[in-house]
């Protein structure tokens, strides 16, 4: 991509400012893949209905947000950095320069003073604190840095759901159990979590995996096909059949209620099967780039 | 569908004559309000300001503050259902005559819009941008005590589009595309 950084050079390391772009791009400018669907989406809708003006207004929305440099949405959400590393990188001098690049974005507007102290209900101001922002490393064996960045806003992290299956009324411990859940969790959600939607599931694990797991589907590209037919057939099944419901675009009513459904798996105990949904809004922002060893970009994802 | 503009502060009137479909276009002086200070008011702290005709935005912006002015950077809605257990109560006791939010409201608010003469409006979720071009000036804000997201900003803001989704005659479209998108979802359970 050729956009170039707004903000001024600081002396900084060359990650301090691999990371300061990532949060611009992630936070300003909505990936290809995303941009793509909802454009895609715009067609199907009755010209002049709530969810056609719902759409022209994000798909203006979106272009502003590019050409101003500026958030798409006010709520820069959870500030989730996804890491794979190599064996014997730093990954604690990583967390600290991320931080500053993170206080430093929140300065400049990128993100939103966003991380509030749960008992005292203090804001900290620049976006740290227990638990903020968020960092999840994976070694790999790859010689470089791969850093992908989602901004998940509160309005649609708050429509996440997760079932325990048997359930009297979604059924048994099988695909059609799952499928029963996920399309109540959109019908729950209706239009308060920014559709249309994008939905990372994960089948299995344990409360706090399946939940991890689930976001991370939201990593993929929303044109992959999933490599369990099995699965790929469910994520299919899922979006039309949410289509069909009428909830629509900001729940206006409209055929557009998903973009995308992403299912992944992990195993559970025999006494345990959870179906985790992360509910993903519209204004879907996650980014990434490749590092080399000194921190410099070679590759933006996404 | 035509768009009826409306200049705050509102009379009670014109609010009535509103319906679940208008698209309404505001300029004038809107006061975001979310979380913290609806919960605030709920325990008896009075409004900082005369809100009797006003529309509350439930808006956390994103303000920067360039000199000694405050810019907004980004404004778009926020979800509602949040003010659900205190929105009946604002619109009771300091004649506000709508609230601007996403996802809709609940049955409290609906029979408050009914009763006090309010009206639901809806902007884009995630609009931040398209939303803050409308708002013209930064004119002041209250409680930042609560922080920047919570606090009361004063904004000015000038043909700000919405649509109305819950009016004052207890109809409600959220309610409506709930109860149709169930039984559709019900039709197709596998």
């Amino acid at each position: 991509m050729s956009v170039q950084p707004l903000h001024e050079v600081t002396p900084q390391s060359a990650l301090f400012e691999s990371i300061l772009e990532l949060i611009r791009r992630t936070s300003t400018i909505l990936p290809d893949d995303v941009v793509r669907a909802i454009t895609a989406a715009r067609k199907t809708e009755v010209e002049g209905s709530n969810a056609d003006v719902a759409l022209n207004v994000i798909g203006c929305n979106i272009g502003m947000a590019r050409e101003s440099s500026l958030p798409l949405c006010q709520d820069t959400g959870t500030i989730l950095f996804y890491v794979h590393t190599p064996a014997g990188y730093d990954q604690l001098e990583f967390e600290e320069i991320t931080t500053e690049a993170v206080r430093l974005a929140t300065k400049k507007g990128y993100l939103r003073q966003n991380s509030v102290d749960s008992v005292t209900g203090k804001n900290t101001g620049d976006n740290t604190g227990p638990g903020s922002p968020s960092f999840h490393f994976h070694q790999w064996r790859e010689p470089y840095v791969e850093v992908k960045l989602m901004l998940k806003g509160g309005g649609c992290e708050n429509m996440n759901a997760q079932y325990s299956l048997p359930h009297p009324d979604l059924g048994d411990r099988n695909l059609k159990g799952v499928e029963n859940a996920i399309l109540d969790c959109v019908l729950q959600a209706q239009g308060q979590g920014c559709g249309p939607g994008i939905l990372g599931v994960c089948i299995g694990g344990d409360r706090g995996s399946g939940y991890a797991n689930a976001k991370e589907q939201l990593l993929r590209l929303l044109d992959d096909t999933n490599e369990d037919p099995e699965l790929a057939a469910l994520e299919q099944r899922v979006v039309e059949k949410a289509n069909q419901s009428g909830i629509g675009p900001m729940g206006f009513g409209g055929s557009t209620t998903l973009l995308a459904c992403k299912i992944g798996k992990l195993n559970r105990l025999p006494a345990s099967f959870f179906v985790s949904i992360a509910y993903m809004c519209w204004a879907y922002r996650r980014r990434g780039v490749n590092l080399d060893l000194q921190g410099n970009a070679t590759e933006w994802l996404y | 569908m035509a768009t009826v503009k409306l200049t705050t502060p509102i009379d009670e009137a014109t609010i009535r004559s509103l319906h679940v479909g208008d698209t309404v276009s505001i300029t004038g002086r809107l006061y975001t309000g979310r979380d913290a200070v609806h919960h605030r008011l709920h325990s008896g702290v009075k409004p900082p300001v005369d809100l009797e005709g006003q529309i509350v935005y439930h808006c956390g912006p994103v303000m920067v503050k360039e000199g000694d002015q405050w810019v907004c950077k980004a404004a778009g809605p926020t979800t509602s259902s949040r003010e659900e257990p205190y929105e009946w109560e604002v619109m009771r006791d300091y004649k506000i005559r709508g609230v601007i939010g996403k996802g809709g409201m609940g049955p409290k608010t609906l029979a408050a819009c009914k009763e006090y003469g309010a009206v639901y409006l809806h902007a884009i979720g995630g609009a931040a941008q398209v939303c803050a071009a409308s708002i013209k000036r930064v004119d002041g804000v209250d409680w930042m005590d609560l922080g920047s997201p919570e606090a009361i900003w004063h904004l000015w803001v000038v043909d700000f589009m919405a649509i109305v989704t819950m009016d004052a005659h207890g109809e409600s479209l959220h309610k409506q595309v709930f109860e149709e998108s169930r039984e559709r979802l019900a039709a197709l359970k596998a």
